[in-house]
């Protein structure tokens, strides 16, 4: 009698947990585009009905020698190492910013190829090493 | 098996473990930060702001593992109804929403001056907002809802929905593009950070874990106490 109640309860437990993440899972699936915190120019690329007025945010790599700064605002181009787009952003960037690093632009799209940011944010990869260990890798690269 | 679930003899342990437990804390806590602060190197990118990891992971992996933990004793506690387990995941819960809390603020100060905002509402950022919330929506369950049967149901719901939760926020950075960069500590591939980092953080963790280790027994011990000094009463 006492394993009858403990199944009664394990089964209502199996069926919440399926039922949860099946919801879950659907939620997640709908509401994709304010999942995803940026999208790579591959993506912007290859969207056919992309709303010109909605602010968005496109993220990647900046392409080394693009960063052009001048009084008034700095160009620079964004890849994925497929597909490129080209940002233009007038005021301060953050710290990290740099040729070869990860960026977010959030701003709006003029046209599939340029993107004009009202803000830039740097993303920073994965990797932690000392400044020693990086200058050896790339004297090893050279 | 059945002698584990003594109370008395799980008394006597939890105040031996926590005499072990607090002798070694805080040479492992001086030596962890001693490690972290002076005697590891300044990242190539981030400089000395790469330091805020050596608080910042080990807080966001206690409060995922707390989590989990008593999602585990909630649910086993609601299938085979086993009351001793229920002083385990109330001692636990504060603790997880504690280094919840610690991860998302250190967070937050790390991201300032590394991505350039305080706050970003990707899915990694946000899934820990919201497992936040599932910590208090569990203390509130099992602190103010009187009707132990309830109590236990509600906590049982918000252990299912928070561990779904907890592997959302894991793979958020997989599956989805986010502000927060990937994992770099991988069991199965390799690990992208280097060596000398990971000496203090190895420190940190396992003196962190200590002192959740250390705070979780003596809050058990205190309720065990108090639930003694109850059933005095009624006598």
């Amino acid at each position: 009698m006492l394993l009858k109640k403990v199944k009664n309860r394990l089964s209502i437990l199996i069926t919440l947990s399926l039922i949860s993440i099946f919801t879950i899972f659907l939620i997640l699936k709908v509401l994709e585009d304010n999942v995803l915190y940026f999208y790579s120019p591959s993506e912007i690329k290859n969207s056919n009905n992309i709303n010109l007025k909605k602010k968005m945010r496109i993220g990647g790599m900046v392409k080394k020698g693009s960063i052009q700064s001048n009084k008034s605002e700095i160009k620079f181009i964004v890849t994925d190492l497929n597909n490129e787009i080209i940002v233009s952003y007038s005021g301060t960037v953050p710290a990290l910013f740099a040729e070869g690093k990860g960026v977010v632009a959030e701003g709006n799209l003029k046209d599939k190829k340029f993107f004009i940011a009202k803000r830039i944010l740097a993303k920073h990869d994965e990797n932690y090493m000392p400044p020693e260990l990086k200058e050896s890798l790339s004297k090893d690269a050279k | 098996m059945i002698k584990f679930l003594n109370p008395s003899y799980v008394f006597k342990l939890s105040g031996k473990l926590l005499n072990i437990f607090k002798t070694f804390l805080p040479p492992l806590v001086i030596v962890g930060l001693i490690f972290s602060l002076f005697l590891s190197p300044k990242d190539y990118i981030q400089g000395d702001s790469v330091r805020i990891m050596y608080v910042h992971v080990p807080s966001a992996w206690i409060s995922l593992i707390s989590f989990v933990a008593i999602s585990f004793f909630c649910i086993l506690n609601f299938l085979f109804k086993l009351k001793n387990v229920t002083l385990i995941y109330k001692s636990l819960a504060p603790i997880g929403l504690t280094f919840n809390i610690i991860a998302i603020i250190t967070g937050s100060l790390w991201g300032q001056p590394t991505w350039g905002t305080w706050w970003a509402w990707d899915a990694r950022l946000t899934s820990m907002l919201v497992l936040m919330f599932f910590y208090i929506a569990f203390i509130f369950s099992y602190k103010f809802i009187t009707n132990s049967e309830r109590s236990i149901k509600a906590c049982a719901f918000i252990s299912v929905l928070g561990l779904i939760n907890v592997i959302i926020i894991k793979y958020s950075v997989e599956w989805w593009s986010t502000l927060h960069q990937p994992s770099s500590i991988s069991l199965t591939n390799e690990t992208t950070v280097h060596f000398s980092m990971l000496v203090p953080l190895g420190l940190m963790v396992f003196a962190l874990f200590m002192y959740v280790a250390v705070i979780f027994l003596m809050k058990y011990r205190i309720e065990t106490i108090r639930i003694k000094k109850k059933s005095i009463k009624k006598i």
